[in-house]
């Protein structure tokens, strides 16, 4: 690890006045989780880091204007016991509950999930965020059971690890970004975008930008998540599916389906949302919404089963969501 | 006069009762110090910058930008031991160069200022493909295969197969190395704390008595720390020129790359069997790979050995990666996973229940009556006559469960030890031996042994272990060490219990071989009436204590181990077919281990071997990249290790009758970690109806043998 200089802002206008243009030079510190052990492994050997620790505002759950804000350095584990989120936000709740570690939901936060880096191991073994080793890519035909079936045409291949993003996604939540000219807010969406280069990051968060807080509207929503995991302890997830719909008599409107571990970025099914809105949600709707998500997939040499699982996480998250 | 022999049953009061590790609260309250925990003054950290590919040579290294950095006190380049060139490296991982600073930091921070030119080559790292072998090829003939495979009513063929695993010690490997007034002192972590110090004598250029190796508390060796190493080696250089002690200690991902692992091992299978489940025929083609090491598979047909006409063949593939070690059971795991598959595969081909068709052929193993007796307590824990079924579970939805069996056989006979009792005038007692603890409870065992002996409690003796100044002990290894401990302790404290007994004769006017050592006391045979406290009797010793050698095998060739155990285990499983996740439900282990020491530190050895059969049956694989040769996941997050939401219930029975127990002691390290790849394998084909034909049954492994059928 090369040493850096550490900055503990107090005030985000601070906090953002610390950041370069340029990713790499400076790292955002929230729980540490996931940079911490990128330090340590040189992914990543900026000369600041600039904790959010002590900047005010930026932890907390509240209500308001129809929507619940989360703060972006809220706790996991804070998000979990929000009364307010177990009420409406079930799809949220098994997401971060599924990721097993009590260590990790009790010092991740809600930003740095949604932030955080691809766990691609030839990345995460030094080669880069393609995996690339003398010139040539090696997930084509290297051990590519874990990465995308979806978007994996181009460079990137990994998958977005986030938990929580599928099911923020679904429930139409924006994200508040503070920059150096101010703030903008974004569907949580559109915060993710594949990467064309190496030196590109996952969102499109700009290197001089914060996550502030995510804003998720209360409107009701019936929603879920399913994911498929080996492990009950810590692990990741192989395929997850979050969905949220307006129930209009029994059946789907204004379905969302969004997929997580499948792409580079968390996947959002028109198709599978198409199969269920009008329908009756019900096992029939749900097999078909799975059906209809894996449509498209172009699996890699050995990660053809997550099609398979696609059809599956799909249909249970749908069963779900009518408990 | 005492007796060496193992005291009968019901002179038993230590020997075979549940007691806790002496050192447990050393180990919860982090007093306990291990390799890891060792700083010594003005101390070095040494770090090794590992070679990233798995086929090169090694052109130039320039480390002057290292060496100039402040706190850096030396660098050291790999070079070939022969030729003293630069050398040729054939596993990723490997050690190119070694830093040594004054703190961890500076030292990674060297590293990466060491600057390495490559000459790469394509490394071969598929040991799948079966023409990759290289190997001498080993083949064996018994009876005519061609008339047996005829004479059967079926003949099944499958494929089977077992990943590499590593070890992953908790504890990774390494020592602490110190130079002292022309003396070497060494803090390691091994399962060899007698034989140590020969494998770094000529790097340190000492006899080896100038060497002191000092090992008190280990995280795991599983047969992965038997030697000193490159890194020990290292750690004595390093300190050697920079005349201070160094710490060097592995990474986790080095741990996982360089510090063992077990062989894979894949096989096609020919069985014939007939339709009343009459075995005619075995035929096995195997192959796998030890890494940069030779090896073949020769515990083909497992178990049931006595199979009628085998043809076996068994071949070898060197691959880029590191040498294989010794991993818990050497062999065994493969051989019978291998085995256990085929056999259940045409079990089921005849339509015949599994149970029935192991008990009909268990004359065709060495342990007839054991197993037949251990298979009947192991249905009865698991509920087979309530749960079982063919293969495939016919019930509704997608949760489909089921139940597999296995059977295991090892030796586990006691290794050469010496060991020596004290008895101190004031009635307390110490036991010395260079042997080791890996965790097991050796340190437990032999304090009971000793106090057994003595009749007096276990707060009055200590044990000292972990030194090789104390009477040498074997490694630790092949489920040796409890019988050659016990046998060394036993036979030590009994010859100083009777020096003792000599000197109490005449006050008490018993004959002294009418004498024993009972309760805290040295009484008469069965006469508490005629009798001497502990303490007083050993007061009689005037000032100087009883000091006695014992041994193993004991001077009057006492034979207090002995070797040959059996074990079935069942195990019962859901899977969800539409996910292919698997999921422990229950599992019973039935095991035949001869006398006990201690029943709670050899329960937690069941347990222990039954996590990490878990793990290597459902999740473990060390999983390397075909282009560069470096593993992918020398992490603890995508090499998974079960944990306790994975690991189901588990119901263990130790086979204690007499006629166990007076076989001696054996050893229990390997044996119950031998079959629980094979009785979780056939457990899933028997709730899904197909084979999974490789461990670990990951769920994309499981889906794709849906694929093929199944009651999917």
């Amino acid at each position: 690890m090369k040493p850096f200089a550490y900055a503990n802002p107090k005030t985000i206008e601070e906090a953002v006045k610390l950041l370069g243009d340029a990713w790499g030079k400076t790292e955002v510190l929230a729980g540490g989780t996931d940079l911490v052990t990128s330090l340590k492994q040189n992914l990543t050997s900026p000369d600041k880091v600039v904790s959010l620790k002590d900047v005010e505002g930026l932890s907390g759950i509240v209500a308001a204007d129809g929507s619940l804000k989360i703060g972006a350095t809220t706790k996991l584990k804070d998000l979990i016991a929000n009364a307010e989120v177990k009420k409406n936000f079930p799809c949220l709740v098994t997401a971060a509950e599924s990721i097993g570690s009590p260590q990790i939901i009790n010092v991740g936060t809600v930003g740095g999930d949604l932030l955080q880096r691809p766990r691609c191991w030839f990345f995460r073994q030094g080669y880069g965020l393609f995996g690339t080793y003398e010139g040539a890519a090696l997930v084509p035909d290297g051990d590519n059971r874990y990465h995308a079936i979806f978007d994996n045409k181009g460079p990137a291949q990994f998958v977005n690890p986030s938990s929580l993003a599928p099911g923020l996604i679904a429930l139409g939540a924006t994200v508040r970004v503070h920059g150096p000219s101010g703030t903008r807010d974004l569907p949580v969406a559109e915060l993710f975008a594949t990467p064309k280069a190496d030196t590109d990051r996952e969102y499109t968060l700009k290197p001089n930008e914060i996550l502030t807080y995510v804003s998720i509207p209360m409107k009701g929503l019936k929603n879920a998540t399913y994911e498929i995991r080996q492990r009950i302890g810590l692990d990741w997830p192989m395929v997850t599916a979050s969905v949220a719909y307006e129930d209009s008599g029994g059946k789907a409107a204004n379905a969302k389906v969004v997929l997580g571990h499948v792409a580079p970025t968390p996947w959002v099914s028109d198709k599978a949302a198409a199969a269920l809105n009008g329908q009756a949600v019900g096992e029939d709707s749900a097999m078909k919404a799975g059906a209809a998500a894996a449509e498209g997939a172009t699996p890699l040499s050995m990660n053809g089963y997550k099609v398979h699982q696609v059809k599956v996480v799909v249909k249970r998250a749908v069963m779900a969501s009518m408990a | 006069m005492a007796k060496t022999a193992w005291p009968a049953p019901d002179r038993r009061k230590l020997i075979g009762s549940y007691t806790s590790r002496l050192d447990g609260p050393q180990k919860a309250t982090g007093a306990a110090k291990y390799a890891f925990d060792i700083n010594r003054p003005d101390m070095l950290y040494a770090k090794i910058l590992q070679c990233p590919h798995g086929n090169c040579k090694v052109l130039e290294v320039d480390t002057k930008e290292a060496e100039a950095m402040k706190g850096v006190a030396a660098v050291l380049v790999e070079k070939d031991a022969r030729s003293g060139a630069l050398p040729e490296i054939t596993f990723a991982g490997d050690t190119v160069a070694t830093v040594a600073a004054v703190t961890e930091e500076i030292a990674y921070e060297a590293l990466a200022k060491i600057k390495v030119k490559y000459e790469v080559k394509p490394p071969l790292m598929d040991d799948r493909n079966p023409a990759n072998v290289s190997g001498r090829e080993s083949k064996t003939a018994t009876g005519d295969a061609v008339a047996g495979f005829a004479a059967a009513d079926t003949t099944i063929e499958g494929y089977y197969g077992l990943a590499c695993v590593t070890h992953c010690c908790l504890e990774a490997h390494g020592q602490v190395c110190e130079w002292r007034d022309g003396d070497l002192y060494v803090w390691p972590s091994t399962q060899n704390v007698s034989g140590y110090a020969g494998g770094v004598k000529d790097t340190a250029a000492l006899p080896l008595e100038k060497i002191h190796v000092d090992c008190q508390y280990m995280g795991g060796g599983f047969g992965s720390k038997f030697a000193a190493d490159a890194w020990g080696n290292i750690g004595v250089t390093l300190s050697k020129m920079t005349g201070k002690p160094v710490k060097l200690m592995l990474d986790r991902d080095q741990e996982l790359k360089i510090a063992g692992n077990r062989p894979s091992s894949y096989a096609k299978v020919k069985v014939g069997v007939k339709k009343d489940g009459t075995i005619t025929a075995w035929d096995s083609n195997c192959w796998g790979s030890g890494g940069q090491q030779r090896f073949s598979l020769r515990t083909l047909p497992y178990v049931f050995t006595g199979i009628p006409n085998q043809n076996t063949l068994a071949n070898g593939v060197i691959t880029n990666r590191g040498a294989q070690r010794a991993w818990r059971a050497p062999n065994h795991p493969q051989g019978c996973l291998i085995t256990m598959a085929a056999l259940e595969d045409a079990a089921a081909a005849i339509g015949m229940d599994s149970l029935e068709f192991f008990k009909k052929n268990l004359s065709l193993t060495d342990k007839a009556d054991i197993y037949a007796e251990q298979l009947d307590i192991a249905a009865e824990m698991i509920g087979y006559k309530q749960k079982a079924h063919l293969r495939g579970d016919k019930t509704p939805g997608p949760i489909k469960k089921g139940i597999g069996m296995s059977m295991h056989t090892w030796g586990g006979k006691g290794h050469p030890s010496q060991c020596s009792v004290t008895i101190n005038p004031d009635g307390s007692v110490v036991a010395q031996l260079g042997s080791q603890d890996l965790g097991t409870g050796t340190r437990t065992a032999i304090t009971m042994v000793v106090a057994e002996t003595l009749g007096i409690p276990m707060d009055k003796v200590r044990t000292e272990l972990g030194k090789n100044s104390y009477p040498a002990s074997g490694a630790s290894g092949g489920s040796t060490t409890i019988g050659g401990v016990s046998a060394s302790s036993r036979d030590a404290s009994t010859k100083a219990l009777n020096v003792l007994l000599d000197k109490v004769a005449a006050s008490l006017g018993v004959p002294k071989d009418n004498l024993e050592a009972w309760d805290g006391k040295i009484q008469e045979v069965g006469n508490p009436a005629k009798s001497v406290a502990w303490e007083k009797a050993c007061s009689m010793m005037g000032m100087m204590p009883i000091t006695q050698q014992g041994s193993n095998p004991p001077g009057d060739l006492t034979e207090l181990t002995t070797d040959g155990v059996g074990g079935v285990q069942m195990a019962e499983v859901s899977v969800d077919i539409e996910t292919g996740v698997v999921r422990m439900e229950n599992y019973a282990v039935v095991q035949d281990v001869g006398l006990i020491i201690d029943m709670k530190t050899a329960e937690s050895q069941l347990f222990g071997a039954m996590v990490m059969g878990v793990t290597y049956a459902l999740y473990e694989e060390a999983i390397y990249d075909n282009k560069t040769g470096a593993m992918l996941n020398s992490d603890m997050e995508f090499y998974r290790l079960a944990g306790l939401g994975d690991i189901g219930n588990f119901k263990v029975h130790f086979m204690t009758d007499e006629k166990y127990q007076s076989r001696g002691v054996i050893g229990l390290g390997e044996p119950p970690v031998i079959s629980p790849g094979a009785a979780i394998s056939n457990a899933v084909a028997n709730a899904i109806g197909v084979r999974v034909s490789e461990l670990p049954l990951t769920p994309d492994r499981v889906l794709a043998a849906l694929n093929q059928g199944g009651v999917a």
